[in-house]
């Protein structure tokens, strides 16, 4: 099944930037995709034609088949969930838990069901405790958090997560990381947009690179941040993950993650140390 | 040179102490690195080292805040402004919001210190190229993606031409291009004499920056000292701070009997390719 059909996508801003030249990208349900790229390149913009924040100039995108034009807003709300880079931008409630309750609440969800939800999605981001504060009470990272249990209340098919490692600690990142493969576990499509590659190689299993507001680049991690592709993303201002640059300098192939890159050396050196067994 | 003497802080409304007796300096020209886990007290000791706490937000410090030997208590936020500026984690909290342009955004400091209008004008062209955002300079301020914001709140500080400079997480939204821009801003203002305090969750982007990491734990200055020992230092898991990627990878090969000199980057952090070596031993080793 798929669950986003993105074809030729253009969209030029009212001050004429022209932040989406022609972007073609399929998504099939229950798929891991990692956009990337540099500042400016379209990426947000992209994924708030998603849910309707932003209406295509030129193009189309289907969700599940829903024509995003014709569709109402609080349609597409059921069908995907977007978590903004800057929790500011999504947070109104004087409390976390009221927070939380919004959105499943505005889709229909009463009674225990809500409150089951809410629950999940709190302790999903380990904010069980913190549930009568004010969110303004939180820090940076812990509002970040909250911003992601108010979108994984809802329980949408398609989750958004634009830079959710931003201003984590490594904590923080595990949770995020565990968040994104319970996610995928349940079937659900996780869409994330970051410039942490680490992040990207370690729990996506495509990656889309875009440029000037294209697609320019399209792959599992293993082709995307393997020593060919790294001219285009060098033209888009990415550098592939440490690993994979350490990886392509010892000749080991792409291990684009720590783990295939640690494993790449113990295999060539178990290698190197059988020829010189039987030699 | 920044000093912090016997630091403790609060917020307005809070009972609970976010810093906790703490004492840091920041020599001229020095760049310290500040890690440490998500409410360590990071960005606190940001705002506390800046000035703006508790001038600006409130709350009660104890202890003292002097630069270039004298306090900074009472001092107004303009006499402040004119010796430590500050940038924070949300550039959207930094924009005046009165500007029309990225250049008019980035004019208003100088403006504001009364400088004259070929100062202001040299000065502001001169941030944007230094952050490579000369192409923003006709746009609106808030019509800007998340990563354009930081560059411009970025360039709204440098344009301050500062001696001390405290920086939290300057380069969270930026993409590898810009975060060597901001890097080689921070170096080259350093080179200035300019001491600055960096808060940053990427070691790997302070590992090579800053020539000093300081950790927090609690509200407490934990570790202190030159980043190749912090760094190196096994406890700083422990405090929620991810060592550098060379550092972990040379840990992990060394887990598994492996050699750790294997995980090399040149200086630049460039690879070098086409090295192949079968045998371990004969990789290139570190740097010295």
């Amino acid at each position: 099944m798929t669950a986003i059909e993105i074809r030729g996508l253009t969209h030029v801003y009212p001050d004429g930037t022209r932040a989406l030249d022609g972007v073609d990208l399929v998504v099939p349900a229950g798929q891991r995709l990692a956009i990337v790229g540099q500042i400016g390149s379209g990426k947000t913009t992209l994924v708030r034609h998603l849910n309707g924040l932003l209406r295509p100039t030129a193009g189309s995108v289907l969700l599940d088949g829903l024509d995003v034009r014709s569709t109402h807003v609080a349609r597409l709300a059921r069908q995907v969930g977007l978590v903004f880079q800057d929790p500011g931008a999504q947070i109104f409630s004087s409390r976390v838990r009221a927070e939380v309750a919004f959105g499943p609440r505005t889709i229909g969800l009463r009674g225990a069901a809500l409150e089951a939800a809410v629950d999940g999605a709190l302790e999903a981001v380990g904010l069980t405790d913190a549930d009568a504060l004010n969110p303004y009470d939180l820090g940076l990272s812990r509002r970040k958090l909250l911003a992601v249990a108010s979108i994984l209340a809802m329980r949408t098919p398609v989750v958004v997560l634009d830079e959710p490692t931003t201003g984590q600690d490594a904590r923080g990142t595990a949770r995020i990381r565990r968040i994104v493969a319970d996610l995928a576990a349940e079937g659900r499509t996780v869409i994330t947009i970051s410039h942490d590659l680490r992040f990207v190689a370690e729990g996506f299993e495509r990656v889309a690179v875009m440029g000037r507001g294209r697609v320019i680049l399209d792959g599992t991690p293993e082709t995307v941040f393997a020593e060919p592709s790294w001219p285009v993303l060098a033209s888009t201002s990415l550098e592939p993950p440490f690993a994979a640059r350490v990886g392509a300098r010892l000749g080991l192939g792409s291990t684009p993650t720590e783990a295939s890159l640690i494993e790449a050396i113990a295999s060539r050196s178990a290698e190197a140390g059988s020829r010189r067994g039987s030699s | 040179m920044l000093e912090l003497r016997g630091v403790s802080y609060r917020y307005p409304g809070y009972a609970t102490q976010v810093l906790r007796d703490l004492d840091l300096t920041i020599a001229d020209g020095e760049i310290v690195g500040l890690v440490g886990a998500n409410e360590a007290g990071k960005s606190t000791l940001c705002l506390v080292a800046s000035g703006l706490a508790p001038a600006s937000i409130g709350g009660r410090l104890t202890g003292s805040l002097l630069i270039d030997g004298e306090p900074m208590t009472g001092r107004a936020p303009h006499e402040l402004a004119e010796r430590v500026v500050a940038g924070f984690q949300d550039p959207a909290t930094q924009r005046s919001g009165v500007a029309a342009t990225v250049f008019e955004e980035v004019a208003l400091g100088p403006m504001n210190l009364g400088l004259a209008v070929a100062q202001t004008v040299g000065r502001t062209r001169a941030a944007l190229a230094a952050l490579g955002i000369e192409a923003l300079a006709e746009r609106h301020p808030s019509r800007l993606s998340g990563g354009q914001s930081q560059l411009v709140a970025l360039a709204s500080l440098l344009v301050m031409r500062p001696r001390h400079m405290v920086l939290d997480e300057p380069a969270a939204r930026l993409d590898p291009a810009g975060t060597n821009l901001v890097a080689g801003a921070i170096r080259a203002l350093a080179a200035t004499g300019a001491g600055l305090l960096i808060a940053e969750h990427r070691t790997d982007l302070l590992d090579g920056l800053c020539g000093r990491i300081v950790v927090l734990d609690g509200g407490c200055v934990v570790l202190d000292g030159p980043a190749g020992e912090v760094f190196a230092d096994d406890r700083i898991e422990g405090f929620g701070v991810e060592p550098p990627a060379r550092i972990r990878l040379a840990r992990a090969l060394a887990a598994r009997g492996l050699d750790p000199a294997l995980i090399v980057l040149d200086a630049d952090a460039t690879p070098v390719r086409g090295v192949a070596s079968p045998d371990p031993a004969a990789a290139p080793s570190a740097p010295a």
